[in-house]
């Protein structure tokens, strides 16, 4: 594995590229770039041609490598970062159904939000965690926080200082253990929401900072899932949303939406379906939703626009593909 | 330690990419610090919740949580070849207790309920739906069936039987084609995390 | 002595568990909670009997200089480096600023994002080489995540926007994901469910014995 001199000098004007804008960044010497319009336009149409081109190229049997492919998708998703075009985000009946069950509750309603993943999936949940959180802070609801993987705390901490910060409050604005509360991470998987179904207390003896839980205000009456107005979870997989319909939807009559990574959404859709779960925001797509729907505009609104150029490429590399597959009569001499 | 801690961040993000360009010492570097620091990191949590926070803390106000103590120890039998067997009792009494818990679990939340919400009325008295929605049901009622038939194979498929359950790989191909469209969208969304950790929080280039 | 004793515990916690389900009441309750508990605690044993097994696999590949023997000594070094923090830390290891949320946030959090994260090239490459409409089934699953992927985003709708507004991409894909998509996922649901239901039954009654390592 020894290093050819061209990917030495590669590495090295990277190296030195990327100590010059850290040294920018901290020094002020710039504040970040955005493309103008003329430019990222010149971008996209040129994205375009040469996909064009590509196409020609597999059709004439000369398939593409893999690695001019993975700099299309670095391409794709690394460059709209970087520019600013007008986008319209739909918001579907699904995503709304969770904003509409917000609207419905009382000023003061409990609401219970579990954060049942990890960093791994935060690009996707964070959004809606934060957008979720200042929503409710909006509506001057009380927010109870948990998390069944261990990870959770430390996320929902970050989104209730993200929500505070967008919404422009301060700690007297929404007091900790009195408007919002975060309970820690729990062991136990589907136990643990089994055992809240009769005592909260039972399973949290004290909060993530090591309060008891008769100590503080927002929760001391809280006995159990009859206490709770609505719930939200947040799950990119085992514990999660499955587990928590399973257990606190089916069995104890909780009202609950959720928020899942889009590998797991399509799983929950029979749930929505069947009522068990009330609204679903589904992927980066459904933070955005959210964030529209509830006028807060956050991370994945912005984030759209690298995810439509990413569907984009992929859908022009299955066409290429198929195009070529066609001409071929069926008989694919693409190899890898 | 934040400007270090970007730089190790930055650091091991590409080390992992540049295994896109190829397998290297850098990729591997970080793929066993991966290794290392994700099982660290698991024995750490899991004593201070799981050993300490459950079992240390409550241990003289609830005693049976000794039991727990003890199907722990049982486990780590298993390092001991001689009387590695006696790890199957804790095993067992995982084995057992996630059977009981799925079993009930299961069939009500993903059996009964499915059932019901599948059965729905097309037309009548007291129930209200568009026509979309109302197709929509028929969609799902015919779907299920059919991508059920599919997956009983007790019976060979042909005949009317055989019909049903080439309707229901249909149906089960387009959901497979939904959910390759979503996991699409959530690979992207991660990478589109990692590029805005590169480009903003490290260097600073999105405004 | 060997495998009674496994398959009455089996039975037994089994049973508790699907009591509990019908009569959420003492004794059932108590006995609920006790098992959890337990359960979590032989969850931190197992994952000690993991690291372990790690440890003894990299120091084995040290001392036979196998290929790669670094490798195996920066997987042990990392190990130690975060639990020795770790529990150094006392009960507040995790807080903000702590050795261990230093390592979790500039080490844990880059590397499993990213390795999840790497696979968008290759499911973009893999759409590249291989999804092909070879045949019915093909097509229609490649026409499914096409309308999927499309109306999932807002330029889907962008290019469709001359089209009436229920054929739009972001109708397209809702009616897909609301409909066929359900029926396909509550059929494999439902077959999951049944699946899992019998092989539970078979446990705890002492017919399926495979966790035990016997036939």
């Amino acid at each position: 594995m020894k290093m050819k001199r061209g990917e030495v000098i590669v590495l090295l004007v990277l190296a030195v590229g990327s100590v010059l804008a850290y040294l920018g960044k901290i020094n002020g010497w710039h504040s970040g770039f955005m493309f103008p319009k003329w430019l990222s336009i010149t971008i996209v149409s040129l994205t375009f041609l040469s996909m064009v081109w590509m196409l020609v190229r597999t059709i004439q049997g000369k398939l593409v490598e893999r690695r001019i492919v993975f700099l299309y998708v670095g391409i794709a998703v690394a460059l709209p970062l970087l520019m600013e075009l007008p986008q319209k985000i739909i918001v579907s009946d699904i995503v709304r159904a969770v904003y509409t069950e917000l609207e419905a509750l009382q000023p003061g309603s409990k609401v219970l939000v579990s954060f049942d993943y990890d960093p791994a999936s935060a690009p996707e949940l964070q959004p809606m965690a934060e957008a979720f959180i200042a929503e409710c802070f909006e509506r001057d609801l009380t927010v109870i926080m948990m998390g069944l993987w261990p990870q959770g705390p430390q996320q929902a901490a970050m989104a209730v200082d993200s929500a505070m910060k967008r919404m422009g409050y301060t700690d007297q604005d929404k007091v900790y253990g009195v408007d919002y509360v975060n309970l820690g991470y729990q062991a136990g998987n589907e136990f643990v929401i089994q055992r809240m179904g009769s005592s909260f207390q039972s399973m949290f003896k004290t909060d993530f900072l090591g309060t008891p839980y008769e100590d503080i205000p927002l929760v001391k009456n809280v006995k159990n899932f009859s206490n709770i107005n609505f719930s939200f979870n947040l799950s990119s997989g085992f514990p999660g949303t499955v587990e928590w319909v399973q257990v606190a939807v089916d069995r104890y009559g909780l009202r609950m939406g959720a928020g899942n990574t889009a590998v797991q959404a399509p799983t929950i859709y029979p749930y929505v379906r069947s009522k068990q779960v009330l609204g679903l925001l589904g992927g980066m797509n459904g933070g955005a939703e959210f964030e529209t729907v509830t006028g807060l505009p956050g991370k994945a609104i912005g984030f759209m626009l690298p995810q439509s150029f990413a569907h984009l490429i992929v859908i022009g590399f299955i066409i290429i593909g198929n195009v070529a597959f066609f001409r071929e009569g069926r008989k694919s001499r693409l190899k890898g | 330690m934040e400007h270090f801690g970007l730089w190790v961040g930055a650091f091991l993000t590409l080390g992992i990419y540049s295994f896109l360009y190829r397998d290297n010492a850098w990729y591997k570097l970080c793929e066993a610090i991966f290794i290392g620091i994700s099982a660290g990191y698991w024995v750490v949590i899991l004593f201070w919740d799981n050993f300490y926070g459950k079992f240390w803390i409550g241990r003289e106000e609830e005693p049976m949580l000794w039991v727990g103590a003890a199907l722990g120890v049982l486990m780590l039998c298993r390092l001991v070849p001689r009387i590695g067997w006696i790890s199957r009792w804790p095993l067992a009494f995982i084995v057992g207790a996630t059977a009981g818990l799925w079993m009930m679990n299961y069939f009500s939340s993903n059996i009964m309920a499915q059932v019901q919400s599948t059965i729905m009325p097309l037309l009548g008295e007291g129930y209200s739906a568009s026509f979309g929605e109302i197709v929509g049901n028929f969609v799902i009622a015919v779907g299920t069936f059919a991508g059920l038939i599919y997956f009983y194979f007790s019976k060979e498929h042909k005949g009317a039987f055989g019909a049903t359950a080439r309707l229901g790989i249909w149906v089960i191909m387009i959901t497979f084609g939904a959910s390759f469209g979503y996991t699409v969208m959530s690979r992207m969304s991660l990478l589109i995390g990692r590029i805005d950790f590169l480009l903003g929080d490290w260097l600073g280039l999105i405004q | 002595m060997r495998r009674e004793i496994p398959l009455l515990i089996t039975a037994i916690a089994g049973v508790v568990f699907v009591v509990q389900y019908f009569i959420p009441h003492s004794p059932f309750n108590h006995l609920d909670g006790w098992f959890s508990d337990w359960f979590s605690i032989v969850q931190a044993c197992a994952i000690v009997l993991g690291s372990l097994n790690l440890l003894m696999i990299s120091s084995q590949k040290i001392a036979r200089k196998k290929e790669g023997w670094g490798y195996a000594v920066v997987i042990i070094v990392s190990f130690f480096l975060i639990t020795i923090i770790g529990f150094a830390g006392g009960e507040e290891f995790r807080d903000v600023g702590t050795g261990f949320d230093w390592l979790y946030n500039y080490t844990y959090v880059p590397l499993s994002s990213t390795m999840y994260a790497i696979l968008a090239f290759f499911v973009a490459s893999a759409s590249y080489r291989a999804f092909r409409a070879r045949n019915a089934e093909a097509t229609l699953l490649l026409l499914a995540a096409f309308f999927v992927m499309l109306g999932r985003v807002p330029i889907g709708d962008l290019l469709t926007m001359w089209m009436p507004e229920g054929f739009r991409m972001s109708n397209l894909a809702t009616w897909i994901m609301d409909f066929p998509q359900t029926a396909g996922q509550r059929a494999i649901m439902i077959g999951i469910a049944l699946g899992l239901v019998s092989t539970s039954l078979r446990v705890i009654l002492g017919i399926e014995r495979s966790h035990l390592g016997g036939e």
